[in-house]
């Protein structure tokens, strides 16, 4: 290593600007060591001190002064060329840049450039959800929580928090809301209207929000509440807040409440505080005799789709019409045709969904008319399915459980599960009927007809490979303001042979018929 | 409350998958994207534990209390006396160091060598290897400046002979310490102690000390914030930049001086000292801010950092609600310049109590009001400005005794919020000197580092 040297005479750069030029000199070719300083005594002697400088110079503090160390004379002889050109080139950086700043990176923070947010919606990972909850609801903002995976021990303190501040914790584990219009989560673009609507449920809001809409009313508000909200050990605090909110808003007219049946004490409080909540109030939990629930202005109802029409007719100022477990006169006309495509090995129905409560409502409708039906979803332990990778007899699974999205995007988005279980049921002689769900929305996959469409048409192959046909029976859930375009999936469904109904009800009693 | 909300445009605040801050803003709400990662380094607990704390009225309340006497202090500079006279509680054998506590067998080697040098200084023992000697027997006690409202720069040893400044806090009647700034080089706060750094020091304690203590007096003490709000105005932060804050007190000190009776050779040498030296002014400056904290410590609930300081081992801050505990973590390594010679290899880790510049939210804080000094850290002075700005996030409020020109005269952002920082995962920004790993060698560079958040995280547990 050897070392060399160059004097620049009148130019000055203050010491921090060339302890960063001699940072760039360092990193040149064939540079071990590089220095560029004003040569001041006290600057000299300590590039001799640092070896730097073999040779004691006389001082001029006007002077600049450049030593490298390097490993030959000529990387030096380069280092130190362009280390003046470096020098004497104007300064291309601008005076004018823009100040960076920091993305809001905390709920506090977030606050400082949305002063006036009312709201948060939490979708982290389940176990740093609670936290991020509790510090909006601190914030006095309201949450939804789509977050899964929070305990309920985590979930109880939150609401009571939220209920004693009348604040409103939606979830956890709400997939869907739509609150002052705004789709919140999985949800789907629906009129606004005089409906109120309070679900447990995620899929069977989409669906009476969507079947609402269908049947040209409108909503106010829909309220998630989590799956949890009306276990005893919650006590139903968000549906009740709910109920309360909704009674209290001018704007809601009809109340319509979702839920697979609460457990008993929770039920007695929801049904109490829907009997005072002086507007009428349709009940649809889900399986429960609605019967046993309608009384004064309180209107029982066993399907989502009576729930909406319900909600539609009081919303319209109409009587309730009666309803029926009856498949409809306009889809009776479909039963005989699609009868004549089966051979008598063909029977059962297999159902694959993406949404949980599409799933359990049809176990329900099927069991009335068909008897024992498989499922991961089942009414009583006797009908859990032994293997849910495997159809057995009539068969119902819902893809959007755990079991499936471990690592995997939810069926809602990603079709790749349902497709590769389509072409399995397909080869099965025993399969009559594929009955599924589309959903549409925000936050579900963009074009769900076009990932279907190509596996029903193998899945024909295959069947037809056989002699077979396969029935495919379905219904879309969503609107024609969702980004997907109700009619236009429909349209591209039914085009692939798809036999549609209005409802996921009437898909599994066409369903139903079909194989009766 | 929820029929209000029903009543209102829907603003959403988006914690986690962006698309449906996308999906609100295409169906005509209003949503911000939070750029979130999980709070506290992940750990669950000290999240839960923060999130309780966030907009807690009981620590909101106190905060309020602990960072209004923090503000309303009026630091004086009092006058110079010997630590062991200055200083209540100061043992006869005990030297003082920065940082948090620390054993001699850990410290640091710029840190062991100035006990070796305060040693000696002291005639506690004759030599180095005497010196050593008596460190390892346990024989001489050591205790942080802070536990004694001190502050000493670097390795901060102060020993009872030696002369500090004595600061008081005109509201709260608080003391404040800080030793004297020895100048650059070859000084024992970066563990030098041959015999020129003994000499020098002895001056100090015969000459400096006596005769900034007339000139003081002399003066009827100085106001420090005057100085230090001056100095901001002239490219100063105070911490890694005093030349303004220096010039300013020469400028007070040489007329009052030149009226003391002291004879004119001393009167000069401590003139031309003081000239020589730009960070002069850097000592009291910790002092003055070391006056205001202390005002703000001891409130009950309150989570107001009143100091970050280090060894060279381990970083160390305290909370106003948590007395005397100290939180810390390992000391980080400096990200900077280095001098002619040096590199990255050569340096310790952060040291010194001179961090309590940014407790109070100069130094790095103002980092905006001193370009001249932004290319320690590689950057331009939108990135200084920058720097500031994002401290803002994690203070309680602002420093309205201070304005910044470069932001508008804005005042810096000052009293750092526990939570803020564990919440916002933004690490308190730090200016500072770097000390060569070895003892003796002195400043190899300079450039910025940040508090470790581990600090925080654990203090977050302490006020839950």
């Amino acid at each position: 290593m050897a070392t060399s040297q160059r004097m620049i005479k009148n130019l000055y750069r203050d010491s921090v600007s060339l302890m960063q030029f001699s940072e760039k000199l360092r990193v040149l070719d064939g540079i071990k060591q590089a220095s560029a300083v004003m040569a001041t005594e006290n600057n000299i002697s300590l590039l001799v001190e640092a070896g730097l400088l073999t040779n004691v110079i006389s001082p001029s503090p006007n002077d600049l002064l450049i030593v490298v160390e390097g490993k030959d004379d000529s990387s030096m002889g380069a280092a130190l060329d362009s280390a003046e050109s470096m020098l004497k080139q104007k300064s291309t950086g601008s005076s004018e840049g823009e100040v960076r700043s920091v993305p809001p990176r905390s709920l506090e923070m977030s606050l400082e450039s949305m002063p006036s947010a009312n709201f948060v919606l939490i979708s982290t990972p389940g176990e740093y959800a609670a936290a991020e909850a509790r510090k909006a609801l601190q914030l006095g903002l309201h949450v939804m929580m789509f977050s899964d995976n929070v305990s309920m021990e985590e979930e109880i303190p939150l609401k009571h928090y939220a209920h004693e501040h009348d604040l409103l914790v939606m979830g956890p584990d709400c997939g869907t809301a739509i609150i002052n219009g705004i789709p919140l989560g999985f949800a789907n673009v629906v009129r606004r209207g005089d409906i109120g609507v309070v679900a447990a449920s995620g899929t069977g809001l989409q669906q009476v929000t969507s079947l609402i809409d269908r049947f040209g009313a409108g909503i106010t508000q829909a309220i998630g509440t989590g799956g949890h909200d009306l276990k005893s050990e919650v006590g139903g605090i968000t549906m009740l807040q709910g109920i309360a909110a909704l009674a209290a808003d001018p704007a809601t007219k009809v109340i319509l409440l979702v839920s697979k049946p609460p457990s008993p004490d929770v039920m007695k409080k929801v049904l109490e505080k829907a009997a005072h909540s002086g507007k009428p109030v349709v009940v649809d939990f889900i399986g429960a005799d609605p019967a046993s629930l309608t009384s004064g202005n309180i209107i029982g109802v066993r399907t989502l789709e009576d729930a909406a029409i319900a909600s539609v007719n009081l919303s319209k100022g109409d009587v309730v019409q009666k309803f029926s477990s009856v498949l409809p006169n306009k889809y009776t006309a479909l039963v005989q045709p699609a009868k004549n495509e089966l051979n008598k090995e063909q029977k059962y129905i297999r159902g694959l969904f993406s949404g949980g409560t599409f799933c359990y409502e049809t176990v329900l409708l099927l069991n009335k008319t068909l008897g024992k039906v498989y499922s991961n979803t089942p009414i009583t332990k006797d009908d859990e399915i032994p293997d849910v990778w495997k159809s057995l007899k009539h068969t119902v699974i819902d893809l959007g459980d755990d079991l499936f999205t471990q690592g995997r995007p939810h069926p809602m988005i990603d079709f790749r599960l349902r497709n590769e279980r389509i072409l399995q049921e397909a080869r099965d002689p025993e399969t009559a009927v594929i009955l599924l769900d589309i959903v549409l929305g925000y936050g579900s996959n963009m074009d769900p007809a076009g990932e279907l469409v190509p596996a029903i048409i193998e899945a024909q192959e295959i069947a037809s490979k056989k002699k077979r046909k396969v029935i495919f029976v379905g219904s879309v859930c969503g609107t024609d303001s969702d980004p997907q375009n109700l009619s236009q999936q429909e349209a591209a469904l039914r085009e692939a042979g798809v036999l549609l109904t209005a409802s996921n009800a009437q898909a599994a009693r066409l369903s139903a018929a079909i194989v009766s | 409350m929820i029929n209000k909300l029903f009543e209102q445009d829907l603003q959403v605040i988006n914690v986690g998958l962006s698309s449906f801050a996308d999906s609100i803003q295409q169906t005509g709400g209003k949503s911000l994207q939070l750029d979130w990662r999980p709070p506290a380094s992940g750990n669950r607990e000290i999240g839960m534990n923060l999130a309780v704390t966030v907009n807690d009225p009981m620590i909101e309340e106190a905060n309020r209390t602990a960072h209004d006497r923090f503000l309303s202090a009026q630091p004086i500079l009092m006058g110079v006396e010997q630590a062991g006279r200055a200083i209540t509680g100061l043992g006869e054998r005990t030297l003082l160091h920065a940082g948090p506590p620390i054993e001699w067998t850990r410290m640091c080697g710029p840190m062991q060598g100035a006990v070796i040098g305060a040693i000696m200084y002291e005639g506690w023992a004759e030599d180095q290897d005497e010196a050593r000697q008596l460190a390892d027997n346990g024989a001489v006690g050591f205790s942080p400046c802070h536990h004694f409202g001190a502050v000493g720069p670097m390795s901060g040893v102060i020993s009872p002979s030696m002369p500090v400044w004595m600061v008081k806090n005109q509201d709260q009647g608080n003391m404040s310490y800080s030793n004297l700034n020895e100048g650059l080089g070859k000084v024992l706060r970066f563990g030098a102690n041959d015999a020129s750094v003994l000499e020098r020091l002895k001056w100090m304690e015969s000459v400096l000390g006596p005769a900034m203590n007339v000139t003081i007096q002399e003066l009827g003490g100085i106001e420090l914030r005057p100085i230090i709000a001056q100095a901001l105005h002239m490219g100063d932060e105070c911490h890694n930049r005093n030349a303004a804050a220096s010039s300013l007190l020469f400028k007070k000190l040489t007329p009052a001086l030149l009226k003391t009776d002291l004879p004119l050779s001393d009167i000069t040498q401590v003139l031309e000292f003081i000239a020589g030296n730009d960070h002069f002014f850097l000592n009291i400056s910790m002092a003055c801010c070391k006056s205001m904290l202390d005002a703000g410590h001891g409130v009950e609930h309150s989570t107001l950092v009143t100091a970050m300081a280090r060894n060279g081992v381990d970083f160390g801050i305290r909370v106003s609600g948590s007395g005397d505990a100290w939180f810390t973590a390992p000391a980080p390594m400096v990200d900077g310049l280095f001098f002619p010679g040096y590199s990255q290899t050569d340096a310790a880790p952060d040291l010194g109590d001179s961090a309590i510049t940014e407790t109070a939210g100069i130094g790095g804080f103002s980092m905006g009001a001193a370009p001249a000094i932004v290319q320690f850290v590689g950057g331009t002075p939108q990135d200084a400005i920058a720097y500031t700005r994002e401290m803002y996030h994690v203070t309680i409020g602002v420093n309205g005794g201070f304005t910044l020109p470069p932001l508008n005269f804005e005042s810096p952002p000052a009293g750092i919020d526990v939570r803020k920082v564990v919440d916002t995962g933004i690490a308190p920004i730090i200016n500072t000197g770097i000390a060569h790993k070895d003892a003796g060698v002195g400043q190899v560079g300079a450039g910025i580092t940040r508090a470790p958040l581990e600090c925080f995280e654990k203090a977050i547990a302490s006020v839950a």
